[in-house]
């Protein structure tokens, strides 16, 4: 019997152990969700649970300070990865399609996109620079800036031979390109390589 | 040992002994089996069908055992992927909100679920809320379409919603998955299909044990401008100031497909991580189900075996006294 009990108590770590291996904590922020959509659900569909949305599991975002906060934080991500993740930097500055956007703590709230070029980010003294390929960057009114790129390298990861290549295997694209599709997917590798170029040299 | 070496050879010992009408203790649910060679008016318990059963079982507690050991090491690769991925749909949220409460005239539901069976319940679960969605969204001048990632749902959704089937996609995990192939999938999507509004369900991983039912809103540029204009949740989306572009209306188009692919590719990834998870405790289960089985079955299998030997030795030793007198 004694036997029996340590098997016993030996067996819920066991069971915990295994209930916990791969667990993530996902953030469960308190039930913010959308009371309408559970209160029109459970009218018409009353014996199932209505499904959860994105907004229970997402922290929620501070509101707008009245001062201008001394630092900038950055989310920075990727399908693959999340580059930076709430990082508190003093400016990045981003390749929009307007031109290079320097986003200081304070910029008005913005919604811009992206086009191939160089995103640097600035902490103190050390400058961290990525070669992005596109995507769009939000700036929110409280000092939050949320960079999503489909995209990005860091650029010593970038080699300058591949780059010429593909630089004059495009144009040569480009020069023989019949279709309208043809030529529109030609001019984006000219856009991207020549964006690379520039980024390597400057 | 003459006696055990002619039970092994499953013969009765000295026929010569009248068949009497013995009733043996039966106590195996088995009756004689009519596979066994023995002669006329021989009564004889079979274990041979008990032995068949036993062997089936324990291979299918094989099979299972090793399915929930590949589903665990497929589980393993997705959810680093899966996990590194849920940063995606986060400013997208942060921006537009969340609106599943939406009043528009045309959804377009998009109901992603898995090719292989042998996962547990999860793709019935997708299958009910995507009804549920749709009946909550249908009603004068509003309608409601599908959009089908994945056999299993196409089958359960083609019984009696065929009508509402836009596009029916299948095979996506044929490649492993990455964001290209998600984009390529979203264009199609938007390309041939007309929204309003798009709801993505799908099962988001919580842990092996636990996957929840999510539905996730997409709007269109159109909706965007329209809710903002009235205020609410969007209300504040004028504030933002749109740079490059001719209009704002282009950047919020790009912004809209952009949102679409990022919102699939995660939901795609959990789903497929529920999958993996919710088959691994589906073949858990079921391989414990068959180490009960195989232990019942032992204990029949014995008590036939020894209600034979009890019969055998009746015999001999009723026919032993009865030529002594």
């Amino acid at each position: 019997m004694l036997r029996q009990a340590s098997r016993l108590l030996a067996r819920p770590p066991r069971l915990a152990a295994r209930a916990r291996p791969f667990s993530t904590d996902l953030p469960a922020a308190d039930q913010t969700a959308d009371a309408t959509f559970t209160e029109a659900w459970n009218k018409v569909i009353p014996n199932i649970d209505p499904p959860k949305t994105p907004l229970s599991f997402m922290q929620p975002r501070p509101p707008t300070p009245s001062s201008i906060p001394s630092k900038l934080t950055v989310n920075f991500v990727l399908p693959y990865a999340s580059a930076l993740a709430t990082k508190e930097v003093d400016m990045v500055i981003v390749p929009a399609t307007t031109g290079q956007m320097g986003v200081l703590p304070g910029h008005v709230a913005t919604i811009a996109e992206l086009k191939p070029g160089v995103l640097s980010v600035h902490e103190g003294n050390e400058v961290t620079k990525y070669f992005v390929s596109s995507g769009f960057v939000f700036i929110h009114a409280n000092s939050f800036a949320d960079i999503i790129a489909v995209e990005a390298v860091p650029l010593d990861q970038l080699d300058a031979n591949l780059v010429q290549k593909g630089l004059a295997e495009f144009t040569l694209k480009l020069s023989s390109a019949t279709t309208d599709l043809e030529k529109a997917e030609a001019q984006i590798g000219i856009d991207v390589h020549s964006a690379l170029n520039s980024a390597l040299t400057g | 040992m003459a006696m055990a070496a002619l039970r092994r050879e499953g013969r009765r010992f000295a026929p010569l002994i009248s068949p009497r009408p013995i009733t043996a203790v039966r106590s195996s649910p088995i009756a004689p089996s009519h596979e066994d060679e023995c002669p006329i008016g021989v009564r004889y318990i079979s274990t041979q069908v008990v032995r068949n059963r036993m062997k089936s079982v324990k291979n299918i507690q094989k099979i299972t055992k090793a399915m929930k050991m590949v589903a665990a090491s497929k589980l393993r690769a997705v959810q680093t992927k899966a996990e590194n991925s849920r940063g995606l749909w986060q400013p997208f949220t942060a921006l537009l909100g969340d609106l599943p409460s939406v009043d528009v005239k045309k959804s377009v539901v998009v109901t992603i679920s898995s090719d292989k069976g042998l996962c547990g319940g999860i793709n019935s679960t997708s299958v009910k809320i995507s009804k549920g969605i749709h009946k909550l969204n249908s009603g004068p001048e509003k309608e409601t379409q599908y959009v089908i990632l994945g056999e299993k749902a196409k089958a359960q959704l083609i019984r009696d919603s065929k009508k509402d089937i836009e596009l029916i996609i299948t095979e996506l995990q044929k490649n492993p998955l990455n964001y290209t192939q998600v984009s390529v999938l979203a264009d199609e999507i938007l390309k041939n299909v007309e929204f309003d509004a798009l709801r993505i369900v799908f099962n988001k991983f919580h842990s092996v044990v636990s996957f929840v039912p999510t539905v996730s809103t997409v709007l269109s540029p159109e909706i965007v401008e329209r809710e903002a204009e009235s205020g609410g949740k969007l209300g504040d989306l004028d504030n933002y100031e749109v740079e490059g572009g001719e209009t704002k209306g282009e950047i919020l188009q790009n912004l809209a497909e952009f949102q679409f692919s990022c919102v699939m590719f995660n939901a795609v990834l959990e789903n497929a991580c529920s999958e993996q998870g919710a088959r691994m405790s589906a073949m858990d289960s079921s391989s414990r189900n068959a180490g009960d089985m195989l232990d019942r079955l032992t204990l029949t299998y014995n008590r036939t075996r020894q209600a034979s030997i009890t019969t055998e030795l009746i015999e001999i030793i009723s026919g032993a006294s009865a030529l002594e007198g």
